[in-house]
């Protein structure tokens, strides 16, 4: 089991490097492949009246002038020793890891992603806990009541949650809660947890909900297919021959084993949101990892980019990991050796 | 545990199913249909059959003959609303037919237990067999954990399994396919059943195994003094086992006799269709299997007259008796019954000029 | 100025144009840009904010909330060049100059600031003297001086560190190889010998060329004191030391921040500042859509990108005549119009330019942007809201439909009777660009000028591609659509920038064409012009040689819908910054 995780954490890490060569790559040496000079790169990062001079400066200091090897070196040496860099008056030292600092606002990568990563965590913790109890809990109803008309409302529901992008619920979302009947507070209010438990939920609640609604769809569908499923095996009809009553036949026989499909589902979900919940922070911006990271591609800011990708890349591996040990845990079949 | 089997034995003149001329289970004109779109799947249609404690009754039929329904249907195993069951199905005076649900449940694993067929998929993978045995006690029975595990462990010795008591913790896929088997019987003798439903309990399980588990059966039956049904595709397994055998057919019963009766002197055409696909080991064989020819009816649309007549090589020799008229469920000699329209001249002449020589 | 990765399309498509007209017929709505109130007999209903304060007050106190749907370049004076960011770095800053706090064109009148007057010229208008008002101080009470502001001029000059702000001072100053305080020999980071500070209250700038509209870079934020003690470069920003009515209290960048009445600024020194509000907090990176729904229910007051509405809700509010009446569409400072690249052949040649003059079909390019709402023809580049602008008219046509006999007659003089092809370019992600690319294929098309229309990221359109004239000219790119906005309301920050051949460089060009000796010349003629009076007049000949040349095809001076929510007082569009005036705007709430 050890030399299991040790190899995995290993393969996590050459993942991550590939993971960072490859946006390195797409963000650092595509563009001189395509025929942009070091000049014409630098010149996104100079003011609208700057001259060749200044960008030749700007394409020195941003280091595009030195090959692209000691580019990516000094990327991944900042990460693990940190980096100085110059904010004029004095040199600031960038402890590890050190993401690098913008390029635009100049200020360090690595703490502005921890400060959104609480915000992330925030989203999509809460809303996970939702999505899994409600998504769970009506997929077995649904699968219980086959062909009622519960089931047919429920998979209805969950149809148009997974249909209905976020950006369109989430706008009618405010526009209903917050604009119309003014229960929820609008968008981009978020504060943090510490300085206001209360404030921090309401500026939650709706994307919590919205983003609960468009995942607890999928694992609907997905626990009512499992659910039927289990339902038919030989081991619930055993579990029936004992005399068991329904209740435990379900809940302990049925959805113990519903678990294992969730779980692998639900740990990737879970990473993907945690390296940034792209469309609801935008919608609802907050100042998570997602609406980072669009903002630092709409701006070309590529350290921004390089190290909300690494970080989301992190967040997925490790989802990954976990999901991995815990089937040893869920499902007494697996063994890692 | 041997004390109260025996106590079991000894006392049993208090217990109902003991009154005289009272079978401890009667099934009379059993009927199961599931409704579905194409039509009413008429799965058992008007069966009746009685056992004895302490007697096996051996159940033999193809795929869809409605053996493996009857059983569920005993055991009240029937998804609610999705079987329309009619008749009577009476254990031990209760008529499990007209029961609540949660009358029927309260049976279940207690006085009717029943083994299944695949003992992998059987078992909850999840949950260690001592887990699944202990769940099946203590449903029944106000006990501790412990107490039921030290009953489990009783149960695996049993039923034969060596180290119960470190075996009580491993996971069914980590036991081998007969010992699953040993343990799934385990499971359904934990609370002393006074019925139990064998559902093709060898079928999954290679030959040497097949006859330990059968030894098994008939083992415990004696210790236990339970009504054993034995539900087979194969003659074989029933042969040494059942009292009394019932051949199926379309739903219905077509032959019932005592094992041996049926063995020495069948009397249906299809009894003889499924003997001469029989493997023996007890007489050369002349030729080679002979097995039924075409395929079980379609449960929805039952052939008209004898449901068997499409495969019946003698279904002209009564004009067109057997494609208009059912045949009457009969008493052909003292506890022997068919369901055929040839006289008795004619299945004796068949019975020993065409097939026997051919076994 | 820089809106770019900003601007929002200021105008709908077809659909609000039929909301408009649907609803244009109701008389008192006007598009008056010069109406200076007294006038107009409803004080409230649409365009009220327009040439006169709306809801006028100086009731003080409540929070004034604004939101940003992207975020500023920068927070410090040094190192900030929107046009929105130079509206509301007044609420914190004093620089020597400023736009006066008031509506419509006097807003666009530059009035001192931290200077007691306007600047004082040698005769050569090379050398710029000001003085500093007494009793300024900056928010930790410390006094301004001189030398704050050399400090601060002179660290905005160190383009590594702040790469985004104007290069002016660089460009003009006589910098004798002068790079950056923060590689200074001096101590105090004042070696810079191209500004003086003979004392603690004036401060004196040598130019290395004369130069008449000295003022207006003594307007720009990096005039605002820095104090060296508190200078932490390019982290400066998240703690910049105020001088004026708002200091900051909390400041999370990428988030929000929040400014609250700086004790310091002392009004006795400052005529131009009312400041009403007791506090201000902005949000930044808020969605554009939502953003304007918090508007329009009164959740927020202000959305400081200062563009306009996002399309969504522009149909919603022209739909709408409650929401209507409190909206404003007034005219901006911004062109879009479309460059004649003279690089590609035949347009090498003037009379080929102008049949493309002739034959575009100018209605179709406002229909493009949204039709009356989006903007108005225009038929040469300065907008008509810069103070002294004329309306020239060179290649006039009936309803601005083109005129095809003249372009005919132009192809047949350039030697290309039956026409030429050639590309057009426009930034992908802009579909107004589109189509006016797609409009100027159809009424090009019926001279017989064949046009392949080429789209480029909106990112790097000018660094790369139809900006970078190599490129361009590689890539037979002979007509490039692009959109321009005013550094300043008049001729300078205008016209320089797009229409000096002098600037023209590798790559990143603003100018993307025009090059004309005669319009050099004209520039320069006008730069050095002492008179006011004088200088309007010798801008617009710079206007008018631009278009006789015929490498600009003006199209639309665009049109805002601004949403203005009921709680907000003393409003009005300042011409200054085509935006609401954000020093004078309080809320009643």
């Amino acid at each position: 089991m050890l030399a299991y995780i040790i190899r995995r954490l290993l393969g996590a890490v050459i993942l991550l490097f590939v993971v960072s060569l490859v946006t390195f790559s797409i963000f650092f040496l595509v563009p001189r492949i395509a025929g942009a000079s070091v000049e014409d790169m630098a010149s996104r990062y100079v003011g609208k009246t700057a001259d060749a001079e200044t960008i030749r400066q700007m394409a020195e200091k941003l280091g595009f002038t030195d090959p692209l090897l000691t580019q990516y070196g000094r990327f991944v040496s900042a990460i693990f020793v940190g980096a100085d860099y110059s904010t004029g008056p004095t040199t600031v030292h960038c402890p590890a890891p050190c993401l690098g600092y913008s390029f635009i606002t100049q200020n360090p990568v690595w703490p502005d992603l921890v400060d959104r990563m609480g915000v992330t965590i925030s989203l999509a913790v809460g809303a996970a806990v939702i999505w899994l109890f409600f998504g769970v809990a009506t997929g077995v109803l649904s699968a219980l009541r086959r062909g009622t008309v519960f089931d047919r409302a429920a998979m209805g529901v969950a149809l148009a949650g997974v249909s209905l992008p976020i950006f369109f619920t989430g706008l009618l979302s405010l526009t209903i809660f917050s604009y119309g009947l003014g229960w929820a507070v609008p968008g981009g209010t978020y504060v943090n947890f510490a300085e206001n438990p209360l404030a921090w939920a309401g500026a939650l609640i709706l994307p919590w909900v919205t983003l609960a609604f468009l995942n607890a769809a999928g694992y609907a569908r997905l626990t009512r297919a499992t659910m039927l499923e289990t339902m038919n095996e030989d081991f619930i009809r055993t579990a029936r021959a004992k005399g068991l009553n329904e209740r435990t036949v379900v809940v302990k026989h049925g959805l113990r084993s519903v678990l294992t499909p969730i779980l692998t589902i639900f740990g990737l979900d879970l990473g993907i949101l945690l390296g940034g919940a792209v469309l609801t922070e935008s919608t609802y911006s907050l100042p998570g990892l997602g609406k980072y990271a669009i903002d630092a591609i709409v701006n070309n800011d590529l350290p921004k980019v390089l190290g909300v990708t690494l970080v989301g890349a992190t967040f997925i591996v490790i989802a990954n990991l976990v999901v991995d040990l815990l089937y040893a845990v869920v499902d007494p079949r697996v063994k890692y050796s | 545990m041997k004390h109260s089997q025996e106590d079991l034995l000894a006392g049993g003149a208090a217990r109902p199913s003991d009154r005289p001329n009272e079978a401890f289970l009667q099934v009379r004109d059993l009927k199961v249909h599931f409704p579905t779109d194409d039509g009413i799947v008429k799965s058992v249609d008007g069966l009746t059959f009685s056992l004895q404690r302490g007697k096996t009754l051996g159940i033999v039929g193809e795929s869809g003959s409605g053996k493996s329904v009857t059983s569920l249907s005993i055991m009240g195993l029937h998804k609610r609303g999705t079987a329309n069951i009619s008749g009577e199905i009476v254990l031990d005076g209760q008529n499990l037919v007209t029961a609540t649900p949660e009358q029927v449940r309260s049976l279940r694993g207690k006085r009717m237990a029943m083994i299944f067929q695949d003992p992998l998929t059987a078992m909850h993978p999840y949950y260690t067999v001592g887990n699944q045995i202990i769940e099946a006690y203590r449903v029944h029975h106000n006990v501790s954990k412990s107490v039921a595990r030290k009953h489990a462990v009783e149960m695996l010795d049993r039923v034969g399994i060596p180290q119960p008591d470190k075996r009580v913790d491993d996971y069914p896929h980590q036991f081998s396919g007969g010992m699953r088997q040993r343990a799934m019987i385990a499971m359904a003798l934990s609370c002393d059943p006074e019925l139990l439903i064998a559902d093709e309990p060898t079928t999954a399980l290679d030959v040497t195994v097949q006859a330990q588990i059968l030894d098994l059966i008939v083992d415990l039956q004696k210790d236990f003094n339970s009504a054993v049904i034995i539900i087979t595709h194969d003659l074989g397994v029933v042969a040494e086992l059942a009292d009394d055998i019932m051949v199926m057919y379309a739903g219905r019963s077509v032959e019932y006799g005592s094992s041996r009766e049926i063995f020495a002197a069948p009397q249906h055409p299809y009894t003889w269709g499924l003997l001469g696909s029989m493997p023996r080991l007890d007489r050369e064989r002349s030729e080679r299997l002979l097995p039924i020819k075409g395929t079980p009816p379609s449960l929805i649309n039952v052939p008209e007259g004898c449901p068997f007549n499409p495969r019946c090589a003698f279904a002209g020799l009564n004009g067109d008796l057997s494609t208009t008229e059912r045949p009457e469920f009969r008493e052909v000699s003292p506890g022997h019954h068919i369901a055929c329209h040839l006289s008795g001249e004619q299945r004796q002449h068949l019975w020993t000029t065409e097939i026997k020589p051919k076994l | 100025m820089r809106k770019q990765r900003l601007v929002t399309m200021v105008a709908a498509g077809a659909a609000t144009v039929m909301a408009l007209s649907a609803c244009g017929g109701g008389g008192g709505s006007s598009n008056n840009n010069n109406n200076k109130g007294g006038g107009n007999p409803s004080a409230t209903g649409p365009n009220a904010a327009i040439g006169k304060a709306f809801n006028p007050s100086d009731k003080k106190g409540g929070t004034l909330r604004f939101a940003n749907a992207g975020d500023w370049d920068s927070l410090d004076p040094g190192d900030t060049y929107y046009a929105y960011s130079w509206n509301f770095i007044r609420l914190y800053g004093r620089s020597l100059m400023m736009f006066a706090s008031a509506p419509g064109q006097d807003g666009a009148k530059l009035t001192p600031d931290l200077a007691e007057s306007k600047g004082v010229p040698s005769e050569d208008l090379k050398t710029w003297t000001y003085k500093i008002r007494k009793g300024v101080k900056f928010d930790d009470g410390t006094p301004v001086t001189s030398k704050d502001v050399k400090y601060g001029v002179s660290r905005s000059l160190d383009k590594d560190i702040f790469p985004n702000g104007p290069t002016y001072f660089n460009e003009f100053l006589d910098l004798q190889g002068y790079t950056s305080p923060y590689k200074d020999s001096d101590p105090n980071g004042l070696g810079l010998k191209a500004i003086e500070t003979p004392d603690d209250q004036t401060i004196v700038f040598k130019l290395k060329k004369p130069f008449a509209d000295f003022d207006y870079f003594a307007g720009m934020p990096s005039t605002m004191p820095v104090p060296k003690a508190k200078d932490t470069g390019s982290k400066y920003k998240e703690k910049v030391v105020s001088t004026g009515p708002y200091k900051f209290e909390k400041v999370e960048l990428g988030k929000s921040f929040s400014m609250v009445r700086n004790e310091n600024w002392d009004p006795a020194t400052d005529p131009n500042r009312k400041a009403l509000p007791d506090k201000i907090t902005v949000q930044v990176n808020v969605n554009p859509d939502d953003l304007d729904n918090r508007l329009m229910s009164g959740d927020l007051d202000v959305d400081v990108v200062g563009s306009g509405v996002q399309p969504a809700a522009q149909a919603k509010i022209l739909a709408d005549p409650n929401l209507k009446n409190n909206s404003d569409n007034p005219l901006s400072a911004r062109l879009w119009f479309t460059n004649i690249n003279g690089e590609v052949a035949p347009l090498d040649n003037i009379e080929c330019r102008k049949a493309i003059q002739y034959a575009a079909d100018r209605t179709g390019y406002q229909r493009a942007y949204g039709g009356n709402a989006g903007g108005e023809v225009a038929s040469s580049l300065l907008p008509p809201i810069i103070p002294g602008a004329e309306k020239i008219d060179l290649y006039p046509s009936k309803d601005n439909a083109g005129d095809l006999d003249k372009a005919k007659e132009a192809l047949t003089k350039c030697g290309q009777p039956n026409g030429f092809e050639t590309n057009i370019s426009y930034r992908a992600e802009r579909p107004k660009e589109k189509a006016t690319a797609e409009s100027l294929q159809q009424s090009l098309g019926k001279v017989g000028i064949k046009l392949n229309i080429k789209a480029y990221p909106t990112g790097d359109y000018a660094k790369l591609y139809a900006g970078k004239p190599d490129f361009a000219k590689s890539n037979n790119l002979g007509m490039m659509v692009f959109g321009w906005a005013a550094d300043w309301p008049n001729g300078f920050g205008f016209l320089k920038e797009i229409t000096d051949s002098r600037n023209i460089k590798p790559a990143g060009n603003t100018n993307f064409s025009v090059k004309d000796p005669k319009v050099n010349e004209a520039i320069d003629k006008a730069m050095t012009e002492k008179d006011e009076n004088a200088r309007q007049k010798a801008w617009v000949e710079v206007d008018r040689k631009a278009m006789e040349s015929a490498y600009a095809l003006p199209g639309v001076v665009a049109k805002g819908l601004y949403y203005r929510p009921k709680n907000l007082t003393n409003v009005f569009i300042t011409d200054g910054f085509s935006e609401y005036d954000y020093l004078a705007l309080g809320v009643s709430g």
